[in-house]
C-alpha cells in the first residue's frame, strides 16, 4: 500500500483523496428509496454520515425530483430509514 | 452566500463533497456526520487544525485524507496552538482576509489533555473556532472515561459492576468553563438537529474573535446503541435536557432551545447499553432520581421549559 509514497518532513497526503476506498462493502442492510412516498424534504441528505445520498438534478420545472444513493460508500447504517418523516426508505439484507 | 453541500445548492455530484466519503468512522457516527456538516457550512475557504481522536483517525488513514481543504494534525492535545500558529502566520503573510480557521477535537482532547492549549488561544484572542465533538468518552481508543462522560454511565474504566454504578464524577462544564474567559461565543448544538448545526457555525464564524462551539455526537459504538438510532438518541439527550443547546455572547446566555415538554431522562438512558445496569440492579431507581435532578437542574437553571 506504501510503495510509490514518499515520506517528507511530517507526512502529507493529497485531499479527498478517502474516495478511492469504496466503503460499501461493509454494509450488510442496504437502504432502497422508493419515490412514492418521498416529500423530497431532503433530510436524509443532511443526515448521511457518508454523505452517500444526494439530490437527483432538479426537473423542467425546476421542481425537486428526488434522491440517489451512492452505494460504493453507503455502510448501511440505516439512519435514512429511521429519520425519514415518510418511511421512503426500506432496509433490505444485503445479498452476497 | 450558499456555500457547498447546503441544502439550497440542491444537487451536489457524489464525489464533490468537501468532506470525501470513503472515511472509516462506523456505520451511524454522529461525529463524523457533523465534521462533515461542519465543513460544508465553513465552505472551502477554511484552514482546519485537528487534535487527535476518532475524527483524526477515521478521516486519514496514511497515505490517503477524507479532507478537501487544508488540515494539519501534530499531537494529541496541541491543534488549539497550531490554529494559533496558522493564524500568525497568515496575519504575517497578508493572506487572512477571507479564510476561516477551525481547530477541532474530541472531547476527550477539549475537557481533558488539551484544555491549557485551547485556554490559550483563548486569552490570546486568536479569530479562531475551536469545536469539540462530545461523543462523551474516548472512543478511539476503547469508550475509557473523560471529563466528559456523563455521571453513572458505564465505560471500560469505569465499568458497572456488583459494586460500581460506572462514573461517579459529574460532566465538566465546559461552554461555561470557554465562555469564562470573556470571549464573544461559546456555544452548544447538537448534531441531531444539522440545519441548526449548520447555522450556528456560520453564526460562530462570523463573530470575530475566538469562538468556542461544543456539539453532542451520538457514537452508536461507544453508547451501545444501534447504528440507525444514533440520530434519535442526540435527540432524545435534548428533549430530556440532559443535554441543553443555548449560546453564550459575551457571557450572556441566549438562544436557549425551549421545549414544550421535557421528557423523563428514562426515556434517553432506556435506548443505551452503557446506562443499563440501572434498570437491572437492586438501588438503579435512586440512580435514575439522581440523573433526573441533573436534567432538572439545567431546565431550571436555563429556563428550558417553554
Amino acid at each position: 500500500m506504501l510503495v510509490g509514497v514518499k515520506l517528507t518532513a511530517g507526512a502529507w497526503v493529497e485531499p479527498a483523496t478517502t474516495i478511492d476506498t469504496k466503503t460499501g462493502a461493509w454494509r450488510s442492510f442496504k437502504p432502497v428509496w422508493s419515490p412514492e412516498k418521498c416529500i423530497k424534504c431532503y433530510l436524509c441528505i443532511d443526515l448521511c454520515p457518508e454523505g452517500a445520498i444526494s439530490a437527483l438534478p432538479l426537473d423542467e420545472d425546476g421542481k425537486k425530483t428526488g434522491i440517489q444513493v451512492d452505494y460504493d460508500y453507503c455502510k448501511g447504517c440505516g439512519i435514512c430509514a429511521a429519520e425519514c418523516p415518510t418511511q421512503s426508505y426500506e432496509m433490505v439484507p444485503e445479498e452476497k | 452566500m450558499t456555500q457547498p453541500g447546503s441544502l439550497k445548492e440542491g444537487f451536489i455530484e457524489p464525489g464533490k463533497r468537501l468532506f470525501a466519503p470513503g472515511h472509516r468512522g462506523c456505520a451511524g457516527c454522529g461525529e463524523l456526520l457533523a465534521a462533515r456538516l461542519v465543513l460544508e457550512a465553513a465552505g472551502p475557504n477554511t484552514i482546519v487544525a485537528n487534535n487527535t481522536g476518532c475524527l483524526e483517525v477515521t478521516t486519514t488513514p496514511f497515505p490517503a485524507s477524507s479532507w478537501g481543504v487544508p488540515w494539519v494534525h501534530s499531537l494529541f492535545e496541541n491543534a488549539a496552538a497550531v490554529a494559533s500558529g496558522i493564524e500568525a502566520a497568515l496575519i504575517a503573510t497578508g493572506k487572512r482576509e477571507g479564510i476561516n480557521i477551525i481547530a477541532q477535537g474530541g472531547d476527550g482532547s477539549t475537557f481533558d489533555i488539551g484544555i491549557g492549549l485551547i485556554s490559550g488561544m483563548l486569552e490570546r484572542g486568536h479569530d479562531i473556532l475551536y469545536i469539540c465533538y462530545d461523543n462523551e468518552a474516548y472512543m478511539n481508543t476503547g469508550i475509557q472515561r473523560s471529563g466528559a462522560t456523563p455521571t453513572y454511565a458505564s465505560t471500560t474504566t469505569s465499568p458497572s459492576g456488583k459494586v460500581s454504578w460506572g462514573n461517579t464524577r459529574p460532566k465538566k462544564p465546559m461552554p461555561e468553563i470557554m465562555a469564562a474567559h470573556g470571549i464573544p461565543y461559546s456555544g452548544t448544538a447538537s448534531v441531531s438537529y444539522p440545519r441548526e448545526l449548520l447555522r450556528k457555525v456560520r453564526k460562530a464564524l462570523d463573530i470575530e474573535g475566538p469562538k468556542y462551539l461544543h456539539i453532542h455526537v451520538p457514537c452508536p459504538t461507544g453508547w451501545y446503541c444501534d447504528s440507525a438510532e444514533s440520530i434519535k438518541v442526540g435527540k432524545l439527550a435534548v428533549e430530556t435536557a440532559l443535554f441543553p443547546i443555548y449560546d453564550i455572547e459575551d457571557g450572556v446566555v441566549t438562544n436557549v432551545k425551549r421545549l414544550k415538554e421535557i421528557k423523563p431522562v428514562t426515556e434517553y438512558l432506556k435506548t443505551q447499553r452503557r446506562f443499563a445496569h440501572m434498570f437491572k440492579k437492586e438501588g438503579g431507581d435512586e440512580i435514575i432520581s439522581a440523573i433526573q435532578a441533573i436534567a432538572d437542574k439545567n431546565v431550571e437553571r436555563l429556563g428550558l421549559k417553554k
